[in-house]
């Protein structure tokens, strides 16, 4: 593995293999004093964030210091980005200071693929970190992760992608590589929230939630982004909690197995009941935890192996 | 068909050095070996913990833990250390996939633990078992268990308990064959 830009079309094998690892990585890590693996010593890691997060960047910071990187963070604000630099030349300066790995969010669908591009010669990995309403690959690995430790394989396994598909680069991630580890998606949103082709995606899509719970082995809950929310939607937060929230008459809904999840940050009381978050049955918390043992595993996989030549 | 001989070379090119018999008498030495030097049940002796590294040295571990309990009377923990993210030679190939760790109940502090590997080498792979081992904890001293040692040390590094010392070549290659893993118990040079 090169960069880590999408799970499009992602090879299951290798979906697999770095879920292992993050598994392997989690169990080696529990319980020791020392968090800390010499793996990637010498190597050196950048994050870029045009956007604001907390989660995702510290997230990548804590794996690469855990596997002994060198983390270095940029942000968008008090650097040359906030100068008026352009994205290309940010990169280039990045790769000729030595970084190996550039971990990128950015509001622009696509940034990350051109940003791989430019830094292929340069033999910098590139890993998505979120890039506008593309896709956010390291989340659907750790909801994978932490899916499959709840619930085991994934083959047939029945997840539920509810809210706001459209805007949402953590459900296109998501379906992708669900779907591709067997897992069978439904998509469940207002007709407004849904992105046009979605008849196209290996999915079902439903626009009744009470109607599929009680079939489904997961819930995954999709953040209302109030800063995509240009225009008319759902009429009000009111009635789209009412329509799509998941409250604590339809958690009884689901079988008493089924696993809760949600991206963060979460709007309590409108996405998701306070007591549902906080109900054993939600893994949000596990989610988190999770991230790191992932993206410790995808930097496992990018950088800690024979360079390519090609 | 005949038995094989020992240390005839086979029309595959493959020597046997040890046959599945001679791997369970080597074991079980090893095992009265460890009882002796680790003064093993002894009042003041420390406690013994063996750490097998994947992929071979696991099983082995476990074979030495059950010969140790059948002569000695004492039951060792035993436990796996993989030692794969401590490796020096990670970019000199392709992604190596990890394998399980599991220390014994009570950890390796203050114990005396036996490092358990098929072949020893280079000396590589022990010491990145040790740099893993001090992320674990702190051992009151630690020693190895080899079932062959073929030489061609590349760091100071020698083993306290050896089944067989082979002398090979560079160019050749020991495989220790396990049940566990393969179709029969031996040792055989390529």
């Amino acid at each position: 593995m090169r960069h880590l830009l999408s799970t499009e079309g992602i090879d299951p094998g290798l979906a697999t293999a770095v879920l292992d690892t993050a598994a392997r990585l989690k169990q080696a890590l529990e319980g020791r004093e020392v968090r800390k693996l010499p793996t990637l010593r010498g190597r050196t890691v950048i994050t870029v964030f045009y956007e604001n997060s907390t989660r995702t960047r510290v997230s990548f910071e804590i794996a690469g210091k855990w596997m002994s990187a060198d983390v270095v963070n940029v942000s968008s604000s008090g650097s040359s980005v906030g100068k008026g630099e352009s994205l290309r030349d940010t990169a280039l300066t990045l790769a000729a200071a030595g970084a190996d790995c550039v971990i990128v969010r950015h509001p622009a669908s696509g940034a990350a693929h051109r940003l791989a591009g430019w830094l292929h010669e340069a033999g910098t990995s590139v890993v998505n970190a979120g890039d506008g309403t593309h896709e956010h690959p390291t989340q659907a690995l750790l909801d994978a992760a932490t899916l499959r430790e709840r619930l085991g394989d994934l083959r047939d396994r029945r997840v539920a992608i509810v809210g706001d598909v459209l805007h949402s680069r953590v459900a296109r991630s998501n379906v992708h590589l669900l779907t591709a580890l067997g897992a069978e998606v439904t998509l469940i949103a207002p007709p407004t929230l849904l992105p046009a082709g979605v008849e196209n995606w290996p999915v079902h899509v439903s626009h009744e939630l009470d109607a599929e719970l009680p079939s489904q082995d997961a819930v995954m809950l999709l953040r209302v982004q109030a800063e995509r929310m240009h225009g008319g939607f759902f009429p009000s937060a009111r009635e789209y909690s009412i329509a799509y929230g998941l409250n604590e008459n339809r958690l009884r809904l689901l079988p008493d197995h089924a696993v809760v999840l949600h991206p963060g940050p979460m709007l309590r009381g409108m996405e998701i009941a306070s007591s549902v978050a906080d109900s054993p049955r939600a893994a949000i918390t596990d989610q988190v935890r999770n991230g790191v043992h992932v993206r410790m595993a995808v930097l496992y996989h990018l950088l800690a192996h024979e360079e390519e030549t090609s | 068909m005949a038995p094989r001989q020992r240390g005839a070379t086979d029309p595959a090119g493959e020597r046997e050095l040890l046959s599945a018999g001679d791997v369970a008498r080597t074991v079980a030495r090893m095992a009265h070996q460890i009882i002796e030097k680790t003064s093993l049940g002894a009042p003041s002796a420390p406690e013994v913990v063996l750490m097998g590294i994947p992929t071979r040295g696991v099983p082995l571990a476990h074979r030495l833990g059950s010969r140790i309990a059948e002569f000695s009377g004492v039951e060792v923990g035993t436990g796996t250390l993989d030692i794969t993210l401590y490796r020096d030679d990670l970019r000199r190939g392709p992604t190596r996939p990890l394998e399980a760790t599991s220390l014994p109940d009570g950890g390796v502090d203050d114990k005396l633990v036996v490092l358990v590997d098929d072949v020893l080498f280079s000396g590589r792979t022990i010491r990145a078992a040790l740099d893993a081992l001090r992320d674990h904890g702190r051992p009151r001293a630690v020693q190895l268990a080899v079932l062959v040692d073929r030489g061609h040390r590349e760091l100071p590094i020698r083993a306290d308990y050896v089944g067989k010392n082979v002398p090979t070549a560079r160019s050749e290659e020991v495989h220790v064959l396990l049940t566990e893993f393969d179709d029969r118990d031996g040792v055989v040079l390529r």
